[in-house]
């Protein structure tokens, strides 16, 4: 709370600055680039997974553009673009979120003629396909919800258009985080996060709608319950996954629940936890602490998600042209490889190819073993000569996405039984 | 100065008894007609913070209470009256009894809690008050440990609270102890994420804030009253019983005011040290509004507010702190 409030000062600092340097370069035309006069800044709303003051140096080095970043949850990140839209310059949201904010009109559509590698966008985000195969579609699939009708419309698009959505940043196919030196056999299914085996040692994300899909996926692999759409849950859906989830909580299976991604780290790193769901980062933290922690392929697949960059309605002028540039260098290269490290994926692969060794390429996308010791990007080794990631290839990872990150139409039944069952 | 004090003070106690309010407000017209510039005076003396406890807390207050009242969709609030917020949150409260529905069972944990560090903090903060008070002989000294009591309060409460997980984790400073000692065989888990592990925290955090109220009510007690109940034969029992904790009364129910709020409506320390595993109204609300439900987030806010002033006027039932400040 305090950090907000200390952004936002700081913030109102930057706009006065920027705003001053509109008013002087009004004055003395004829300066083409952006950041000819002073500084922009960026006001970069996003949760926690993929800032890095890495990021802000190159950025600054490479275009000149400041960004400060306002740090917040999944789900604050959302509430903030309904109530206050004009606190940010730029957002990076999830796609789950989209059928909920673009009603609100306060996003507008992403210009695809400004960004120079809109066609370079992965098929997995834009068509929901790889290598021409189509890939599982439950829930807020990205390409059900990648185009909206017109810069300032409030409905999706069908067919692509001019107007994007969103341009996408990072997106993964998630699993369950295990620590195999303490669980002693190999996790092949979902089913394990409900085994008595791990009573106590289970932990689970307790956002709701994130959560909700890390349950369906175990309960349905149990074999207790068969979805219509697990990103889309029926009330007697929701009605059973709970009710599961009640007695295993009541039976003592979670040690705990965590909502926000450093929280996860510090159960698996300090032992109290040994499978929950778990985001790709915090897996390769609690490895650079020098831990075994596997992000193990399941054999039901994954659930993905993905998310973007979004400019709030408000945003004009130098702050728009700003905006597009830094989102360009986003997909240029750099950021990508970044973030590949991380063990995420970005929207264009090509250019991450590029800015990647060789090795690295072979490792994060190509599923083969490491010729070389994989870094972290902060630099520890988080993996040894010979090692080959978990899940194998970009490919075999991606066409294994069963279901995706939701807003359920069920959405306020979902958060009164889920308080339930932490009341439970 | 008086005036404005006396003012407010029979303003404040008006509703609560009819005679009073009627002698008192005799009493105040007896006084203003004398000096009735003096009356507006006081009042423009208040008018500053009057004002910015309407704007900032009075007006708040009543968009909650509207909004409670209104109907949303997942992107907005739509200003139509509905008590569907309300019949939510008690939805299956009565039929579904004796099997408590979930707004009860919530409040009733919360409760809990409440008691139970409200009789923890009172004791050891009631004895650590009275230690300063009556032990230590100088005032310096008096000064120096009651701001050794405040230190802790240098960093961020989230810090104080997580510090506690490496001490009572599965594999923290205490199971190893325990374990090394032979005295268990397994780690001991309900020392982390449990109510145990909730206790603990909230008392670490709230004690000081039954210390120094109490602290403050008994250095005003005068000493020679003491010393008279032991020349009349008291022993310190009965000297404690019987002078010291009725003149202590205001500070005691200061500091419970104070830990029972809190306690009422924390959700950080219940998430953090349950494990978030434990159900808190405070949490209810924050994930309410997390998902843009701001309606019943509003709504529920009502109704911890009414429980919170119900707490709070019965304490006062019990103390009459105004009369006593």
């Amino acid at each position: 709370m305090k950090k907000t409030i200390g952004t936002r000062e700081l913030s109102r600092r930057a706009l006065l600055k920027g705003s001053a340097a509109l008013a002087g370069s009004a004055a003395i035309t004829g300066f083409p680039a952006v950041h000819a006069a002073e500084p922009i800044t960026l006001r970069y709303l996003a949760t926690a997974v993929n800032q890095s003051s890495d990021i802000v140096k190159k950025v600054k080095e490479d275009i000149g553009i400041n960004i400060e970043y306002v740090t917040l949850t999944t789900d604050e990140v959302t509430k903030r673009i309904i109530t206050q839209p004009n606190s940010f310059d730029l957002v990076d949201v999830e796609y789950f979120s989209l059928p909920n904010l673009v009603p609100s009109g306060n996003l507008v559509g992403m210009d695809a003629k400004k960004i120079k590698l809109a066609d370079e966008i992965t098929s997995v985000l834009s068509k929901g396909a790889i290598a021409g195969k189509k890939i599982g579609s439950q829930g807020t699939a990205p390409f059900k919800v990648f185009y909206l009708q017109g810069k300032h419309s409030k409905k999706f698009s069908k067919t692509p258009t001019e107007w994007l959505t969103l341009i996408p940043t990072t997106y993964n196919a998630d699993s369950l985080g295990v620590r195999p030196d303490l669980i002693g056999r190999p996790i092949e299914h979902w089913k394990e996060l409900l085994n008595p085996e791990f009573k106590g040692k289970a932990a689970l994300i307790n956002i709701p709608s994130i959560g909700i899909m890390d349950a369906a996926m175990a309960i349905e692999s149990a074999g207790l319950l068969k979805y219509g759409d697990k990103g889309n849950q029926t009330k007697a859906e929701i009605d059973k996954t709970i009710d599961i989830l009640t007695k295993a909580k009541k039976a003592g299976q979670f040690r705990a629940f965590w909502s926000d991604f450093n929280e996860s780290v510090n159960l698996m790193a300090s032992g109290e936890v040994v499978i929950q769901s778990m985001w790709s980062p915090a897996v390769t933290a609690v490895r650079s602490k020098g831990l075994k922690c596997t992000y193990t392929a399941l054999a039901e697949g994954y659930r993905g998600w993905c998310s973007g960059f979004a400019l709030p309605r408000t945003l004009k002028g130098k702050k728009e042209d700003a905006a597009y540039e830094f989102i360009n260098w986003f997909l240029s290269g750099w950021a990508g490889a970044y973030l590949s490290r991380q063990g995420y994926y970005p929207a264009v692969i090509s250019t991450t190819k590029k800015a990647l060794e060789p090795y690295e390429w072979a490792y994060w996308y190509e599923g083969k073993p490491a010729t070389k010791d994989i870094h972290a990007p902060n630099g520890t080794v988080i993996e040894k000569v010979g090692a080959v990631r978990d899940g194998g290839s970009y490919e075999t990872r991606m066409s294994r996405i069963a279901c995706w990150n939701s807003v359920m139409d069920e959405n306020e039944y979902l958060i009164t039984k889920w308080n339930q069952f932490i009341a439970a | 100065m008086e005036s404005v004090h006396r003012g407010l003070t029979l303003d404040g106690t008006a509703p609560a008894d009819g005679d009073a309010a009627a002698g008192a407000s005799a009493r105040r017209s007896d006084k203003t007609s004398g000096t009735a510039r003096a009356g507006w005076t006081a009042y423009w003396q208040a008018a500053p913070l009057a004002l910015v406890f309407f704007v900032f807390f009075v007006l708040p207050l009543m968009v909650i209470l509207v909004v409670s009242f209104w109907r949303f969709n997942q992107y907005s609030i739509i200003p139509a009256f509905t008590l569907n917020n309300y019949i939510g949150i008690f939805d299956r409260c009565i039929v579904g009894l004796p099997k408590p529905c979930t707004t009860f069972s919530t409040y009733l944990s919360t409760l809990e809690f409440c008691l139970i560090v409200w009789a923890v903090t009172l004791v050891i903060g009631f004895t650590i008050a009275y230690f300063l008070a009556f032990h230590i002989r100088t005032l310096t000294m008096q000064l120096v440990l009651a701001l050794v009591c405040i230190i802790p309060f240098w960093t961020s409460d989230v810090i104080r609270m997580i510090s506690w997980i490496p001490l009572l984790g599965r594999n923290g400073l205490v199971n190893q102890i325990l374990l090394g000692l032979g005295l268990v065989h397994q780690p001991v888990e309900w020392l982390l994420f449990s109510p145990f592990a909730v206790t603990v925290a909230f008392v670490h955090l709230l004690t000081a804030f039954m210390i120094v109220p109490i602290l403050n009510s008994m250095l005003r007690i005068d000493k020679s009253l003491v010393e008279a109940a032991r020349d009349a034969g008291a022993s310190g029992w009965q000297v404690l019983v019987n002078v010291v904790i009725p003149l202590s009364k205001t500070g005691i129910a200061i500091g419970s005011i104070f830990v029972v709020t809190m306690v009422m409506g924390d959700f950080v320390t219940i998430g953090v040290m349950g494990g978030q595993q434990i159900a808190s109204v405070g949490k209810e609300i924050n994930v309410e509004t997390g998902f843009l439900q701001f309606p019943i987030a509003a709504a529920n806010a009502v109704i911890l507010l009414a429980v919170v002033l119900a707490i709070i006027y019965a304490l006062t039932r019990f103390i009459d702190i105004r009369k006593e400040l």
